[in-house]
């Protein structure tokens, strides 16, 4: 399976269930944008490892909304302290979907650690998360998303971007029209 | 200096006074032993959803959630997390217009115990001058918690990170 086809089930469930969706840095954020650009989607331009912790935020916040998070290997294997705090807490209603391609894709496929011996969920379940599967190809993806509301989806992915355009939005125009949705705070 | 931050009541209920006027529901936590007591207030308080995390600079990201979820946002860490957080803090708070309260003890300055907290202590003002981060300082005990409530006004006006620096003579003889 590709990341953006992953991606395409990811956004599909983010519409059906009115989730707010945050995507991680680079590719992931343009091929999402272009599967399916909505107000939902959280554009994660720079901060690289942050994706996971952001959700995490927006989860504990607020609980009577799903939150979804699009993470990468390379951002999880930099921020890996988030997977014990997300684990401390698990919150109903975040879903946190790694989609493992073994590679840093956005910088030119350099190998990741889990190109090589390292595994992302025995990681997330050594981080004390419960509710943790692996899927690697599309129908078992689709099963998944179906099944889980919320823990922690690892999907094995083929390195390899699609050639997705550039996002047509400022980061104002993206945080605005998010928060539209998600909620602001009271002055 | 230190005649100035003498006196009653102790500067940690005088932080978490400036927290509570400022309404701040939200906050993260990398500890410190100067916070250690304002952390567990914050941690049995009602109305503050706290999340100790790992690192600042996953605080950063939490934090800029929980803004994007209504909350008001602060990080209770060391000055030495401000070095962990640079990049988020700039290429996320900076380039959203997203605001932060951080409160930081201030190491590495008069009064001093551990030598390997001086270098961050003498770079910290200079590195959040250089990030255009606004920082202040209460100048007495009496005025922190004006100072809390002024620094998270000017992060939600400004939409972007403020400091406040809790130097050691602040806090006295807690430990």
């Amino acid at each position: 399976m590709k990341r953006i086809d992953a991606i395409r089930e990811i956004a599909a469930k983010a519409k059906e269930s009115s989730s707010l969706l945050v995507a991680n840095i680079g590719v992931p954020c343009k091929e999402l944008y272009n599967v399916y650009d909505m107000p939902n989607n959280f554009y994660m331009l720079g901060s690289m490892g942050l994706a996971s912790s952001i959700g995490l935020g927006l989860a504990l916040s607020i609980p009577d909304k799903k939150v979804l998070t699009i993470e990468g290997d390379g951002s999880v294997l930099m921020n890996m302290g988030s997977l014990a705090t997300i684990a401390s807490f698990e919150p109903e209603n975040y879903l946190l979907v790694i989609i493992d391609n073994g590679s840093y894709g956005s910088t030119g496929n350099q190998p990741t650690a889990t190109s090589r011996n390292t595994d992302l969920a025995a990681i997330a379940k050594g981080a004390g998360n419960k509710k943790v599967c692996v899927v690697d190809d599309v129908q078992s993806l689709k099963k998944a998303l179906l099944c889980m509301d919320y823990g922690i989806i690892v999907v094995k992915a083929i390195k390899g971007n699609s050639g997705a355009d550039v996002i047509e939005l400022n980061p104002e125009q993206i945080i605005d029209r998010f928060m539209d949705i998600s909620s602001r705070p009271s002055q | 200096m230190a005649s100035s931050f003498e006196g009653n009541p102790t500067p940690t209920k005088l932080v978490f006074k400036g927290i509570k006027d400022a309404g701040i529901d939200f906050i993260v936590s990398v500890p410190c032993v100067n916070l250690s007591e304002l952390i567990t207030m914050v941690d049995t308080s009602c109305d503050i959803v706290h999340v100790p995390v790992t690192r600042e600079e996953e605080g950063v990201g939490v934090c800029a959630g929980a803004y994007m979820g209504g909350k008001k946002p602060a990080m209770l860490m060391q000055n030495s997390g401000l070095g962990n957080s640079v990049n988020a803090l700039a290429s996320l708070n900076l380039l959203y217009g997203i605001p932060i309260l951080m409160i930081i003890s201030h190491r590495g300055v008069e009064g001093e115990p551990i030598i390997a907290q001086v270098p961050m202590g003498r770079l910290t003002t200079k590195l959040l001058d250089t990030m255009e981060i606004p920082y202040l300082i209460p100048e007495n005990r009496a005025e922190s918690a004006d100072i809390i409530l002024k620094a998270w006004n000017t992060a939600r006006d400004m939409k972007k990170p403020v400091a406040v620096l809790l130097p050691i003579l602040f806090w006295g003889q807690q430990e």
